[in-house]
């Protein structure tokens, strides 16, 4: 059972001690930190590439039609396909686009998305890196897609894409404000920055140490705040399909179009990854070995993303912004004020 | 005329709009996944604020009416499905009144029974599209449109038994329908019909109280009544701004004065009330079919005819109410066997010229939802 739980970090340390048999020890810690990052990088794409399946068959059922089945069983090689077909595509680039930043806008958005799952943790001590300021550098991180849709947008010379640029900067900059207020309330109950100390602070009791029941409120705040981080409907406005065509990548194709997608995606699912992380207890669960339970928690959570696809419209920008400063912050900053309070009483009656 | 001057000094025509400093033009369409077709609105953008539109149509002009004064009329019915193509029986529907009223022919009554039960499943259908549309134009990630396409399908599944076709039915034709139903028809269609109002109800459910479509609808896109009778403006986007104005009430063709159903209108004009008459304008359709169920006599379903038809020297105009508005014919006869002159009302076209004032001052994403609660087709707009 404990070899199950532990499996990742035994191959970790297999790998290390053969290596340092010849290998100053320098060398052999490059090598396994590089080895960790592709690790996750290739965990992740596979992540994702379920992730398209997921959201087109569970869509698909929910729409009441059948969604891709032909390629493999339950259309399982169906991400497969899509990839070959995105990599032999061609690459086009509009003449009235900047030839630079059109080509860089991509890998900008990208990046970022990847750099996010450097402190997640995905099981017991499974984090590539644990830094104590685990939460405080994802949010710092997260804020940095935007500057690639921006940048997609203005380059691709489409008036459609410098609109849905504009729309992405201006939801992505006011979402990150109740995002941020959300995760603080959490912070202060556990009383660290670290991702490790986060998820160790809501184990045992039967899973009712787990923050989601002590912060309900900053629990919602945060999903909804992470979905429009996301750009996943009803907040989709930057790629808006029937307004705007496809937004800031309609200029896009081939390879570089299905940056974006991947970027996108590993949003997404990095939004569920924290939401699970920091409210719902993380790896910790019963039976089943603690990374199993870490995805199967956030991907419930992005089972939830979908249903709220096949369900919602899209809202306007002038109602977003609304909803954003006139209803998740005030209701985010009461939460924190309330937190902060009861935490003062706490700590004057225990002492 | 207007030109934007890029970088690589290539021009990009912003026709018929000039372009100032600050202001954005966007050429909204032709190829555009909200246009329904190849509609080309021209918007002037400040910020995200539309400051003016022009509508530019012609895309899909394929000159039916000039077409089918060179044919004889039998020849002109397959143009007929061609214009609203959501509705190709209530196209056919004028263009046969047309001509019957030119050439003094009867039909016999269940053909009249017939044509009103195909005209109001067609209703539904088209309405059901209608709905679906709206709903993807307001952002819904297709799931209302393919709830819709389940019962449109099975409307369609019946006017392919009845006439081998799903979407160019040339069936109702001047003497009556092309052939007699078949012997399932009855009984499929009752089935369909008690089940469609719970269906809609579930439309209902998708879709009218949800928060976020109440405030993309409500209030956005009013046209005032007079502003919409000073228009000419007809169907669904008339009676929505609360003109109980509907042909088969005010001037029954065929047998609609022998039914019982109501004319559901709006008291806004937005586009929440266009979307409510259209859903109750389907639970009105359902009523008449179920009642010319019951009625449909017996006897020939068609009227014995010539070869060729020459009417006599004249003219005839005729029109019914169509999904989309009110749809006029107006055929010259010189006593050939080709019509003279013919001409075609087109409720979509004429509808169209009410949204540049009420879009002016909306959105973009407003914008778009108004085009989608106008309900236009472009095979009509431009014929």
């Amino acid at each position: 059972m404990d070899t199950i739980n532990h499996i990742f970090g035994i191959i970790n340390e297999g790998i290390g001690r053969a290596l340092a048999g010849f290998l100053p020890d320098w060398v052999v810690a490059a090598i396994m930190a590089l080895l960790a990052i592709a690790a996750v990088i290739l965990f992740m794409t596979v992540v994702v590439m379920s992730q398209t399946l997921a959201e087109r068959r569970v869509l698909a059922r929910m729409q009441d039609r059948w969604g891709p089945n032909r390629v493999g069983k339950w259309g399982s090689l169906q991400p497969v396909a899509d990839v070959l077909k995105l990599l032999l595509k061609e690459d086009i680039r509009p003449a009235t686009a900047d030839p630079i930043m059109h080509f860089l806008a991509p890998a900008i958005t990208l990046m970022p998305a990847l750099l996010a799952y450097a402190v997640i943790p995905f099981g017991q001590g499974m984090a590539i890196a644990d830094v104590n300021i685990g939460l405080l550098f994802l949010i710092a991180v997260a804020t940095l897609p935007t500057i690639g849709i921006v940048v997609a947008g203005w380059s691709s010379g489409n008036k459609y894409s410098v609109l849905g640029g504009m729309r992405a900067a201006a939801q992505m900059i006011s979402f990150e404000v109740p995002l941020v207020l959300a995760l603080i309330s959490p912070i202060l109950i556990v009383g660290s920055l670290s991702m490790t100390d986060i998820v160790e602070a809501q184990g045992g009791w039967f899973g009712l140490r787990w923050l989601v029941l002590a912060q309900p409120v900053a629990f919602v705040v945060y999903l909804i705040a992470g979905i429009a981080e996301a750009n996943r409907t009803p907040f989709d406005l930057p790629e808006a399909e029937s307004e705007l065509g496809a937004g800031f990548w309609t200029e896009y194709s081939g390879m570089k179009f299905a940056l974006f997608y991947l970027a996108e995606y590993l949003n997404a699912f990095a939004v569920a990854a924290i939401a699970t992380t920091v409210f719902l207890g993380g790896w910790q669960g019963p039976i089943l070995p603690p990374w199993l339970w870490f995805f199967l928690k956030a991907y419930l959570l992005f089972v939830g993303m979908i249903w709220l696809r096949a369900t919602l419209p899209r809202m306007r920008v002038d109602h977003l912004m609304s909803f954003c400063w006139k209803g998740l912050v005030p209701i985010a900053l009461a939460n924190l004020i309330v937190t902060g309070i009861g935490i003062s009483v706490y700590h004057a009656i225990v002492g | 005329m207007g030109e934007i001057t890029l970088q690589t000094q290539q021009t990009i025509s912003t026709f018929p709009l000039d372009v100032d400093d600050n202001m954005l033009v966007v050429n909204f369409g032709p190829q555009h996944p909200s246009t329904h077709g190849v509609f080309r609105l021209v918007m002037k953008l400040e910020g995200e604020t539309v400051v003016d539109a022009v509508p530019v149509m012609g895309y899909l002009h394929r000159s039916v009416e000039k077409l089918s004064e060179s044919r004889t009329y039998l020849q002109g019915v397959p143009f007929t499905d061609r214009l609203d193509y959501l509705a190709g029986m209530c196209n056919n529907m004028a263009y046969a009144l047309a001509v019957e009223k030119l050439a003094g022919i009867e039909i016999p009554e269940r053909a009249d029974y017939i044509r009103v039960i195909m005209f109001e499943l067609n209703r539904i259908a088209s309405h059901a599209m209608a709905f679906g549309a709206l709903a993807n134009d307001v952002g819904t990630s297709f799931t209302p449109l393919l709830y819709a396409f389940r019962d449109r399908e099975k409307i369609l599944d019946l006017f392919e038994m009845t006439c081998g076709q799903r979407l160019t039915y040339s069936y109702i034709r001047f003497g009556g329908v092309s052939r007699d139903l078949p012997e399932e028809f009855v009984p499929m269609c009752r089935k369909l019909m008690d089940e469609m109002p719970a269906n809609i109800d579930e439309y209902e459910r998708m879709l009218t109280t949800n928060e976020i479509f109440l405030a993309r609808t409500k209030n956005v896109g009013i046209l005032p009544p007079d502003m919409a009778v000073n228009y000419s403006v007809t169907g669904p986007v008339l009676r929505a701004s609360g003109v109980p104005y509907d042909l088969r009430k005010v001037a029954p063709y065929s047998v609609y004065d022998r039914f019982q159903f109501d004319v559901p209108v709006g008291t806004v004009g937005d586009v929440y009330d266009r979307y409510k008459v259209r859903l109750a304008e389907m639970r009105e359709s359902v009523k008449i079919v179920q009642q010319a169920l019951r009625d449909l006599p017996g006897g020939p379903a068609r009227a014995s005819l010539p070869k060729v038809l020459r009417p006599p020297k004249g003219d005839a105009y005729a029109q019914v109410e169509n999904p989309k508005g009110i749809l006029g014919y107006y055929l010259v006869s010189d006593g050939g066997p080709n019509p003279f002159r013919s001409k075609i009302r087109a409720p979509s076209f004429i509808n169209l010229t009410a949204l540049k004032p009420i879009v002016v001052g909306h959105k973009v994403a407003d914008a778009i939802v108004i085009l989608g609660s106008f309900d236009i087709v472009l095979g009509e707009v431009d014929r």
